[in-house]
């Protein structure tokens, strides 16, 4: 083991460390809003818009990560979409990570007892309003945990786009492989930073969770 | 005009092929109490949540002070419509369902102050009132995780007549309490009919609906078998099937 060298090379790997949780929190924002769109389409009165939330589910659920990935990068300056390494990764793992997550709210909301939807509209309160006031409520705080799921898989995720040359952490690790022939030393430098990140993120949903169980 | 006030005509239910519901016909007058018995899957249910739209009917009519319910309309204005008239009646149900998430108050104001548009302060008004009425005033800051199964019931019936409902409906609200629970519910529904609510009981309580109710309708395999005043419907029914559906419910409560 050479500690020198990790000691030499921990300063870039910490600026790597850097864009990988810019590229989570991106995606992840990303993936919440297109998950909350798949799910309230899924669960939409509308065939079409039905139709579209499971067609979108079943392709980046059904397909590999990676290519999605390349479609966005390299696939879209071929019908003039010219995203940049950075900007291609939060959209292509953001789009991805949404169909997880539109599955996760569905299955949340749809475990809110029927019973709740009943009272609510047989007090008067519209569909919206039931689930506005009554059902997303009680929604939310079942999905944060498997929310905490989805995320947890997103950051290992980023790793992905080391394949379209975005400098983050496991891009840096086999950049600096090819200089100094120290896998072993570079892998585990990047794959501690990577832990640190999803333990920290753990610990914040933890906490979400039990905030959201008080009361 | 009639002096009925709640009103079904010929009324049918089918879920897919199963026929639930067969020609009922029903007629409260304003004030009258119903009792709804009969046997585990006569449609007593189905036909108390046929009146508020929560399983629309097939065919046939709901009515509710001149006003029909059951109105076939364009999707957007039939939903206005049924949220405007679901206002005036209330259901508590077997289960309370309760809002978790909202304490006692909040249970009972969240509808008013949403649909009516009650101030903070007229809200909390009512909610105390109705509170007192059903005996739980000092639970109003509780979450419903925190009462037992009869205080959750009544703060179930409070939150329904926070709405000032026409006409209460209750499926079989007592059926899933401790059987020590099940009086303190019976009390606040007594006090109801002495203020003269007009309400629709599905009940398994013979002895209840014997004690409170101006009517009893005895329902099997989705028709109304026989009707008429308790002291009729449980001493001298005319219908075998009658006969047979009480013979058996008083064998199996011991009575
Ligand atoms: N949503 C539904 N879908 C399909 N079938 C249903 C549905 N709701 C009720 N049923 C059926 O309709 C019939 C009547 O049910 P209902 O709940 O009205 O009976 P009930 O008289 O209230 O019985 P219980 O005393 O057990 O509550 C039953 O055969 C039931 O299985
Ligand atoms: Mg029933």
């Amino acid at each position: 083991m050479d500690f020198e060298l990790i000691l030499r090379v921990y300063p870039f790997f910490l600026e790597a460390a850097w864009v990988t949780i810019e590229l989570s929190v991106l995606t992840t924002i990303l993936g919440l809003i297109c998950g909350a769109l798949g799910a309230a389409a899924r669960m939409s009165r509308s065939a079409i818009l039905r139709a579209i939330g499971a067609t979108y589910v079943s392709i980046f659920r059904g397909t590999p990560a990676l290519i999605q990935l390349f479609i966005f990068y390299f696939g879209g300056p071929q019908i003039g979409i010219q995203l940049d390494a950075f900007e291609a990764g939060v959209i292509g793992l953001g789009v991805n990570i949404g169909a997880y997550m539109a599955e996760t709210m569905r299955g949340a909301i749809q475990s809110v007892d029927k019973g709740q939807t009943e009272a609510a509209r047989t007090l008067g309160m519209s569909r919206w309003e039931t689930m506005r006031k009554v059902v997303l409520p009680q929604a939310m705080r079942m999905m944060i945990r498997p929310l905490g799921v989805n995320i947890n898989a997103l950051i290992k995720g980023t790793a992905l786009v080391a394949a379209i040359s975005v400098i983050e952490l496991t891009y840096t690790a086999q950049r600096y492989i090819g200089s100094t022939y120290k896998p072993f030393e570079m892998f585990l430098l990047s794959g501690a930073l990577y832990m640190i990140i999803i333990y920290v993120v753990g610990q914040g949903i933890n906490w979400l969770d039990r905030k959201a169980r008080i009361t | 005009m009639t002096s009925a006030f709640v009103e079904i005509k010929n009324a049918a239910k089918s879920f897919g092929k199963l026929q639930v519901l067969k020609d009922i016909n029903l007629t409260v007058d304003r004030g009258q109490i119903v009792a709804i018995i009969g046997p585990s899957g006569s449609g007593k249910s189905t036909l108390l949540r046929a009146i508020n739209e929560l399983d629309p009917l097939t065919s046939g009519e709901v009515w509710l002070e001149g006003v029909q319910i059951n109105r076939k309309l364009p999707h957007r204005q039939y939903e206005k419509h049924v949220n405007q008239v679901r206002q005036d009646i209330g259901m508590v149900f077997q289960h309370f369902n309760l809002f978790p998430h909202l304490t006692v108050r909040g249970n009972i104001t969240l509808a008013p102050r949403m649909l009516k548009g009650l101030s903070e302060a007229e809200a909390n008004k009512l909610a105390e009132e109705q509170l007192t009425k059903v005996g739980l005033l000092e639970k109003i800051d509780e979450y419903p995780s925190r009462l037992s199964g009869g205080q959750k019931q009544r703060v179930a019936i409070a939150r329904a007549l926070a709405m000032k409902p026409k006409v209460m409906l209750f499926d079989e609200a007592t059926s899933a309490l401790d059987p020590e629970l099940v009086e303190e519910v019976n009390m606040v529904m007594k006090q109801l009919a002495e203020e003269h609510m007009t309400m629709i009981i599905v009940t398994h309580e013979m002895d209840f609906a014997a004690s409170v109710c101006d009517r009893v309708l005895f329902m099997d395999q989705g028709v109304v078998v026989e009707e008429g005043p308790p002291s009729v419907i449980f001493k001298t029914p005319k219908e075998e099937r009658t006969r047979n559906f009480l013979r058996k419910h008083l064998a199996r409560n011991g009575g």
